[in-house]
């Protein structure tokens, strides 16, 4: 039976659309939120509650099945605040405080891990190639080469780095849960997110590598892999805390320690041992070239 | 109005009643939407033409694409009409610059023909995803477009850069290079941004302008490390 209702065609005034995508807003509320103080102690009971949230939003949200553009959407579902926020969270953690939990909030975003690593990359290989060049400046024997080939080595490495080691912890962490319940967990693209912010430090790190002295680049190094290896400590201890105490310990030394293979390999393949800091005799032959000698 | 009231009328719905039209209003018309402009190419066949024809028109499209990138503003020849051939005329002249540069070995010497192509194709894709997954409403092939056709300043620049070092490799040709791939790559980047920022949502546009940004900077940067044998 129809009702002249169906022979109206033109736009209702009073008709309301409906979106069905609200949920998706409801964890950035609680973004906004849940500042308040003295979360430190309660991280653990809110990992209950939030893991539980987590996980219902999860589902809420990623319904469009994985082969449709919409679900990939979901991933990039940030906006320049909220990227710039967990740069922040990053580069100055504070102490206590979970990097998951503040920033990612169950919006885990693929924008952050992805770029981070090509701007990473680029930055390194272009600075390494700097670096050597105001290293090996005046020698007459040097002649500059742009060096493109260790672009794609450092593009192989930092995004081998971004992604299997993750990988790797998630199924480690997924196969502990099994055995030891505990409170808190961690979604596989949660751990990929907080290794692509944690990997920020290292930019601005990169560029001031170029200074050719050896002292200010090991300073460098220790002081950027204090700070992102507290983020990525203070976010995995609460998830091996309840685990047998030498596994946890372990756990979190291992992820330091790749973390610290990174720079140093880093710094030592792509920047050239600067000579300033090595005084050489100099030699004069007998054609009047002057000879440095230099250790490398 | 014809076409509305035979489409109210053929529903043979019981109630019309309540609908306050009179009832004694021919039923006839036709339901037709009435389709747009043609293009001048729709009203004859383009099979006929000379082939001088055919590719004048479509190297006239290009060359109009390419004054756009000159003077960026904003216009739809860019985007609604977008074509690839400039965009891989741009490429392969780039890459082909971009040979020849000095190698003690082959691992250290400056990027081969394919990894140009590779990058800029590659760079170019990725790119475009990005806008999209952030929730851009531009379409795959206008964003490749745009963005190739915005290579155009930087292939100027990498011309300008193999004639300076013809006349020689010093600090002043270093320093000449500098300003002019320097001023090319922040032309490149202000117009494909002119042209691709719309059509993002407005809170985040920083995040669609940053890829950008990186792309033509590590195509300056291979421009600017290019070194003659």
């Amino acid at each position: 039976m129809a009702t002249a209702d169906d022979l109206k065609f033109q736009a209702n005034p009073d008709a309301t659309t409906i979106s069905i995508d609200e949920p998706v807003e409801i964890p950035k509320n609680q973004h906004s939120r849940l500042q308040e103080p003295g979360r430190e102690e309660d991280d653990e009971l809110l990992g209950t509650d939030d893991s539980d949230k987590t996980e219902l939003l999860a589902g809420q949200k990623k319904s469009a099945p994985f082969w449709t553009f919409e679900y990939y959407q979901t991933f990039f579902d940030v906006d320049t605040y909220q990227v710039l926020d967990r740069i922040k969270g990053s580069v100055f953690p504070v102490p206590g405080k979970n990097f998951v939990r503040l920033y990612i909030r169950s919006n885990p975003d693929l924008y952050g891990p992805f770029w981070i690593c090509a701007t990473l990359v680029f930055t390194i290989a272009v600075s390494g190639n700097l670096s050597n060049f105001f290293i090996h400046l005046g020698k007459p024997t040097y002649h500059y080469v742009p060096e493109f080939r260790k672009v794609s080595i450092a593009a192989t490495t930092i995004y081998a780095y971004a992604w299997l080691v993750p990988l790797a912890l998630w199924g480690f962490l997924m196969w502990r849960n099994s055995k030891v319940m505990n409170i808190v967990s961690y979604s596989f693209l949660e751990i990929v997110c907080v290794y692509g912010y944690s990997l920020f430090i290292y930019i601005p790190t990169a560029i001031l590598w170029i200074i050719p002295q050896k002292v200010v680049r090991w300073v460098l190094v220790v002081f950027s892999l204090c700070l992102s290896g507290s983020v990525l400590v203070m976010t995995f201890w609460p998830a091996v805390r309840d685990d047998n105490r030498r596994i946890a310990v372990a756990t979190v030394a291992t992820i330091l320690l790749l973390h610290a293979l990174l720079a140093v390999g880093c710094l030592a393949y792509f920047f050239d041992a600067p000579e300033l800091d090595l005084p050489a005799p100099i030699i004069p032959t007998h054609n009047g070239t002057t000879v440095v000698t230099k250790s490398q | 109005m014809e076409s509305r009231k035979a489409w109210e009328m053929t529903g043979k719905f019981p109630g019309l009643a309540d609908v306050s039209i009179s009832q004694d209003i021919p039923v006839e018309g036709e339901i037709t939407v009435p389709v747009g402009s043609h293009s001048p190419d729709e009203d004859f066949s383009t099979l006929d033409e000379p082939v001088k024809d055919t590719i004048m028109r479509d190297l006239k499209a290009v060359g109009k694409k390419f004054v756009h990138v000159m003077y960026p503003k904003k216009s739809s020849a860019l985007l609604r009409d977008w074509d690839l051939w400039g965009p891989l005329v741009l490429c392969v002249s780039l890459a082909l610059m971009l040979q020849g540069g000095s190698a003690d070995s082959k691992d250290d010497g400056g990027p081969q023909f394919a990894e140009v192509f590779v990058i800029i194709w590659f760079g170019a894709v990725v790119i475009t995803l990005n806008s999209k997954l952030l929730g851009g409403t531009i379409s795959f092939f206008q964003s490749l477009c745009v963005l190739g056709y915005c290579v155009m300043p930087l292939t100027v620049a990498m011309l300008v850069c193999r004639l300076v070092l013809l006349a020689g490799a010093g600090t002043v040709s270093f320093i000449i290079r500098l300003i002019v791939v320097g001023a090319m790559f922040g032309w490149s980047t202000l117009a494909s941004t002119a042209f691709l920022a719309d059509s993002q949502p407005p809170n985040r546009k920083a995040l669609v302008v940053y890829p950008i940004f990186l792309f033509y900077f590590v195509i300056s940067w291979m421009i600017l490390t290019f070194t003659p044998q």
